[in-house]
């Protein structure tokens, strides 16, 4: 997105930042009209405000959130289901596309099943997670552990896959060893073929913890949202929403931070790449 | 005299006695399965040797199987037929005497200059201390002590055919095989790049063969120049001795009349299979 706003800059005769400078001012504008058209029409009644709620008391609600502290109790659950369900999930499938990206055989045999398990809508799987873990904060993870999975499966598989056969030749004559070629080839490879999922995995960890929660649990802010929705306290789902959306984008971009930091090899122009 | 044909040059080496060479390629033949079924012959019946301390160039149209040949001597693929020897040896897996420079480039990108130059040190196991000394030694002896901690994707072709050139040498291979090394370069560094590699070459002399299609490359680095036909199931055509001195110039020698004599006379034996090549190639 960047790259491309920055070629454009470059076609026209006019200083990068004044043109950075406008796009941001355009984008505050916009944030406001909608919130100025959501105000007007629900104040004048043009949509009703018992089903669209209203801009004043939603971002009221947020406020007292934040000035109590129960409101940083959910986050933080949240959060660490995120988290959790997204270091397991990498990890397994780390291992898992790696073995089957390096065998064969074994890769052969697991196709139908890998590609049967991706097809399932395992949004559905929830309500037995809960009955498996209960509802703690497990039960999301493990949800979020099955949507994090695939999506590193199979990078990680397709990592391994086309490492580039001079590589490993290379590799190979220098005096590598299997445990060697995979440790210092196939793993670096692979790794950064879940660094360029990185977004779309954390993001999906995210919606495994908050659907989870929404689905049955006692805390975290998908719980806070139905629990809102029970009692149609629609300007309380609302601030909910906008609190998750505004820390899905803190998380965003703390993963393009992180991938900045631990990516340097990598030029940056190639990351849209995959 | 500067060429010498084949008969005379197998009587030559034959006096020089078999113990002397590094690599002996004994009637190796070299088949692969073809998608549709059938079998495709890339090399026949290829009967080479390789002095000790002798540079040899492999010359030959597009498609000829010379990478096939270089593969086999590395041990990276299995002749379908012939026996490979090194050091008097049959060759089984890879050849641990051997260091390989890759035509398309093979660097991890993941490691820096450093990294990579040191890896074969790495996989051997070779002390830190001495790691560090030699891979900085190494980085400096190809002019690129101030770039250690550069990314591949950070350095220009040549900067990256130099750490490769690096990578290779730091293991003090007794055999040196290149596969079209500096084939993607411009004519400067690729003639910059040759002068070094020839220098590094001359400091520690070892067993050389050098893959290419450019047969001035090919004459201005080696000590004997092997031609092939063209493909499929190429196989020698002539050897050509060269006998201009050492310390040679890449650029410069190519003016020389004894230079030019030479490539008349290979090209004359080459043109017709380079023209059997090009057209085999039109059709495919």
């Amino acid at each position: 997105m960047s790259s491309s706003a920055s070629t454009r800059a470059a076609g026209v005769a006019q200083p990068a930042i004044s043109y950075k400078a406008r796009i941001r001012l355009y984008q505050l504008a916009l944030l406001i009209g909608l919130f100025l058209f959501w105000g007007i029409t629900t104040h004048y009644g043009i949509l009703p405000s018992f089903f669209f709620g209203e801009p004043i008391p939603v971002l009221q609600q947020v406020f007292d959130w934040f000035s109590g502290t129960a409101i940083y109790m959910h986050l933080g659950i949240t959060l660490l289901e995120t988290l959790l369900a997204f270091v397991i999930g990498a990890v397994l499938a780390m291992i898992v596309g790696l073995w089957l990206g390096l065998n064969d055989l074994a890769s052969a045999v697991a196709d139908p099943y890998i590609k049967a398990m991706n097809a399932m809508p395992r949004v559905i799987l929830a309500p037995i997670f809960a009955v498996w873990f209960g509802l703690g904060i497990w039960s999301k993870v493990a949800l979020g552990i099955t949507l994090v999975f695939f999506i590193v499966f199979f990078n990680v598989y397709q990592g391994v896959r086309e490492v580039s056969p001079t590589l490993v030749a290379n590799a190979r004559m220098l005096g590598a060893s299997r445990k060697q070629l995979i440790r210092s080839v196939y793993l670096p490879s692979a790794t950064s073929w879940v660094f360029s999922s990185l977004h779309t995995s954390v993001g999906m960890a995210f919606v495994g913890a908050v659907v989870g929660e929404y689905l049955g649990s006692a805390r975290g802010m998908g719980y806070l949202i139905h629990q809102a929705e029970g009692v149609f306290d629609i300007n309380t789902v609302l601030a909910g929403i906008l609190v998750l959306t505004i820390f899905a984008l803190i998380l965003d971009g703390l993963v393009t931070l992180v991938e900045s930091k631990l990516h340097g090899w990598r030029p940056v122009a190639d990351h849209s790449g995959h | 005299m500067p060429a010498v044909v084949k008969d005379h040059l197998s009587l030559v080496r034959s006096q020089q006695g078999a113990a002397s060479s590094a690599v002996s390629l004994k009637s190796i033949t070299c088949s692969f399965s073809t998608p549709k079924g059938g079998t495709y012959t890339a090399v026949k019946d290829i009967c080479l040797d390789v002095g000790e301390a002798e540079f040899v160039s492999v010359v030959g149209p597009t498609g000829c199987g010379k990478s096939t040949i270089l593969n086999s001597i590395a041990g990276l693929l299995q002749p379908t037929s012939g026996t490979v020897e090194v050091f008097g040896k049959p060759l089984q897996g890879i050849n641990r005497d051997a260091g390989y420079m890759f035509q398309a480039d093979a660097l991890m990108p993941w490691r820096t200059a450093y990294d990579n130059v040191v890896a074969g040190l790495q996989f051997r196991g070779t002390e830190p201390e001495e790691m560090k000394h030699l891979g900085h030694q190494w980085l400096d002896r190809v002019g690129l002590g101030r770039f250690a901690d550069r990314y591949p994707h950070q350095m220009s072709g040549g900067m990256r055919k130099r750490v490769a050139m690096a990578q290779m040498l730091i293991l003090n291979p007794k055999i040196i095989l290149m596969d079209e090394p500096f084939s993607a370069l411009d004519v400067q560094t690729r003639q910059l790049m040759e002068n070094e590699l020839l220098a590094l070459w001359s400091a520690n002399r070892r067993s050389a063969v050098f893959i290419t299609h450019d047969l001035e490359e090919a004459i201005a680095m080696s000590d004997r120049v092997v031609v092939l036909s063209a493909g499929p199931a190429s196989h020698i055509m002539a050897e050509f001795e060269i006998t201009l001195s050492r310390p040679r110039d890449v650029a410069e020698i190519r003016m020389t009349p004894e230079f030019l004599d030479l490539h008349h006379q290979i090209w004359a034996t080459m043109r017709d299979e380079v023209m059997k090549g090009y057209q085999q190639s039109q059709q495919g």
